[in-house]
């Protein structure tokens, strides 16, 4: 079974620099990361899928031994919670949008927000969407499938209007007085039903499952969820950052491209485009390590904002 | 939220002074730009929407003690479960998406599950947000709804039995609520106890409602405020607030014939104490209608 996708990943590695963009969004690559697997084993290949997942998973286990065991380490959702009691962690997206109804919260939250927010600041906002955030599995799944179904075509909206949706979060927040998005925040439903009971919010996990499968790829955590930008902001200052810091050794086999699931962000590193060093700086990247995996050539890792350097 | 900023910022410059091949782009850009904004707009105006229709709350949902206002609630509460978590009876619950009650906030049905009324008010302590609020430290000062005796042809009191039961449960008994002692007239000779809530010591935590012993439906609710209470009409002055206000009449005294079978009884009191009683005379046929409509219980 490997010879033949090692062929696969060659003769697409031969593929012309300049269609990497066009053959990525296409999602040619059925299956990204074998040459990787060859190269490194099967774990090696794997290494940043599996700590996330263990992160992602383990949380929600941390929120899950109370109602489920009785062991109450953490307390509520991701929306605030309380963690042995002492430590208070509320998210910074929802303080955000009661301070724009007009609501002032209590020192618990703020206190929580903040904790948050200054976790985020310094390490990288959008970790929240690849290592926390339970929708990533629904997303990834949805984009895992797409690739090995071969599904093709299908439009997402444009990578912005999750700003442009954020801020009118904040608008409708302001303007209806409530916490408008609440009411269908896929993010915070999914999160909570996991932890309260779902009622019918699996319908609107369903929802964004399909979305992503059948018609826009990545479409819900790439260009829509208001709250993946909101973290995306706030990650802009952010010091771990993954670097193409072996990026001489690229041969263009576009595995990364079909792994990452905000593909605009590597090609600026990767490729040098409008800036010369290896370090992807967007927001927009989630440091979601899978990059690093899938490279068979091992030019990625994970770095700090202020490591230029190149080998 | 640079992003948006640079595309506000920069559509005024394309209208300048640009060669003609940069100007059709940026045209495009902007076309491009509004549709992302518009399509982003009208999926947060469905959500605005939705949100505004989807926040009328049930008679029957009540909110824990100390909530805000409702309007203010739905903008403090995010949604957390901890006053779920740290309620000792399992009270609260978190809605659900198709409760009919704005999906993740907290809420109990007395019938279920009825307020305890903790003294140290877990739940409020723990909201992190204000949506529960910290001023209310003293349980008898809640107010998460108003018990009304609402169904009288199913009670067992207005029966003339002596169930009793509502009455006995409420914590706050013979405040938020009394035995009103009336003249049972289809046994003429019989007393009823009708069980009646007061509104300024009703807390609203529905130990009536739940432990009424009619299967099914309660003959006793605990409901919004809103729904249970009228407004007081403040242009009709209460005779007696006023001449207890002013310690004494305020037209000089007047002179109160006793009613017959009720001597010695405050004026207009019409209960019946044991012993005491009317003449078992019938109401004739020819009393004027709407004084008593025959009806029976
Ligand atoms: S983009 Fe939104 S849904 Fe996706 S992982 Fe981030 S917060 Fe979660
Ligand atoms: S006062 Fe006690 S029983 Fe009532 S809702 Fe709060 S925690 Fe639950
Ligand atoms: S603790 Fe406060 S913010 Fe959290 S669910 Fe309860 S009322 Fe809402
Ligand atoms: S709801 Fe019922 S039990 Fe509770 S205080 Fe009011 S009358 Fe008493």
């Amino acid at each position: 079974m490997s010879t033949p996708a090692v062929n696969t990943s060659t003769t697409t590695g031969s593929l012309p620099p300049n269609s990497i963009r066009g053959a990525a969004r296409r999602g040619v690559l059925a299956r990204p990361g074998l040459e990787a697997i060859e190269n490194k084993g099967w774990l090696r290949a794997h290494k940043w899928l599996l700590l996330r997942r263990a992160s992602q998973l383990g949380i929600l286990a941390l929120f899950l031994l109370g109602p489920w065991f009785g062991w109450w380490v953490v307390k509520g959702n991701l929306a605030s919670s309380l963690t042995l009691g002492v430590l208070p962690l509320t998210d910074p997206f929802l303080i955000v949008q009661q301070l724009a109804t007009g609501q002032w919260p209590y020192r618990e939250a703020l206190i929580g927000g903040g904790i948050v927010l200054a976790f985020y600041l310094l390490l990288g906002g959008r970790l929240f969407c690849s290592w926390v955030c339970p929708v990533n599995l629904v997303t990834d799944a949805a984009a895992w499938l797409r690739r090995r179904l071969g599904l093709k075509g299908g439009k997402a909206p444009a990578a912005k209007t999750r700003y442009w949706l954020l801020g009118f979060v904040l608008v409708i927040a302001a303007a209806t007085g409530s916490l408008a998005w609440e009411w269908v925040n896929p993010v915070s439903m999914f999160h909570r039903g996991l932890i309260f009971g779902f009622g019918l919010s699996w319908g609107i996990v369903g929802g964004i499952f399909f979305y992503d499968l059948l018609i826009a790829p990545r479409g819900w955590c790439g260009h829509l969820c208001p709250q993946g930008a909101f973290y995306g902001l706030i990650g802009r200052t952010a010091v771990l950052r993954v670097s193409a810091n072996r990026r001489s050794a690229c041969n263009d086999c576009m595995d990364c491209f079909a792994v990452c699931p905000e593909p605009q962000v590597i090609r600026p590193a990767l490729k040098g485009v409008g800036q010369d060093h290896p370090l992807i700086l967007d927001g927009d990247c989630t440091t979601c390590g899978r990059c690093i995996d899938v490279c068979g050539k091992d030019v990625f890792r994970i770095s700090t904002r202020f490591d230029r350097s190149e080998s | 939220m640079s992003d948006i900023q640079d595309t506000t910022d920069r559509a005024p410059a394309g209208a300048g002074p640009a060669p003609r091949g940069t100007t059709t782009s940026r045209r495009r850009f902007l076309k491009d730009a509004a549709g992302v904004a518009g399509g982003a707009g009208l999926l947060a105006l469905g959500a605005g929407l939705y949100a505004k229709q989807a926040s009328a709350l049930p008679a029957t949902a009540i909110r824990p003690p100390g909530a805000l206002a409702e309007a203010d609630f739905l903008a403090a509460c995010v949604r957390c479960g901890l006053c779920v978590r740290d309620c000792p009876y399992d009270t609260l619950k978190l809605a659900r998406l198709g409760d009919g009650v704005a999906t993740g906030t907290p809420y109990f049905e007395a019938r279920d599950i009825p307020c305890e009324m903790c003294e140290d008010i877990p739940c409020v302590v723990a909201c992190p947000t204000g949506a529960l609020d910290r001023s209310l430290t003293d349980i008898g000062e809640a107010r998460m709804g108003l018990a009304v005796l609402i169904d009288q042809e199913t009670c067992l009191n207005f029966l003339g039995l002596r169930c009793d039961v509502c009455y006995r449960v409420c914590p706050v008994i013979d405040k938020a609520i009394t035995l009103e002692r009336v003249h049972n007239p289809r046994s003429d000779r019989h007393a009823m106890l009708l069980p009646t809530v007061h509104s300024d010591h009703c807390t609203g935590c529905g130990k009536c409602e739940k432990s009424c012993v009619l299967p099914g439906e309660s003959a006793i609710k605990v409901l919004p405020a809103k729904l249970a209470q009228g407004s007081r009409a403040e242009h009709y002055r209460r005779g007696w607030e006023e001449k207890d206000a002013a310690g004494g009449s305020l037209i000089g005294e007047q002179v109160e014939l006793p009613v017959r079978g009720l001597e010695g009884k405050a004026f207009g009191d019409t209960r019946v104490g044991p012993g005491e009683g009317p003449g078992s005379a019938p109401v004739p046929s020819s009393a004027p209608a709407g004084l008593d409509s025959g009806w029976k219980p």
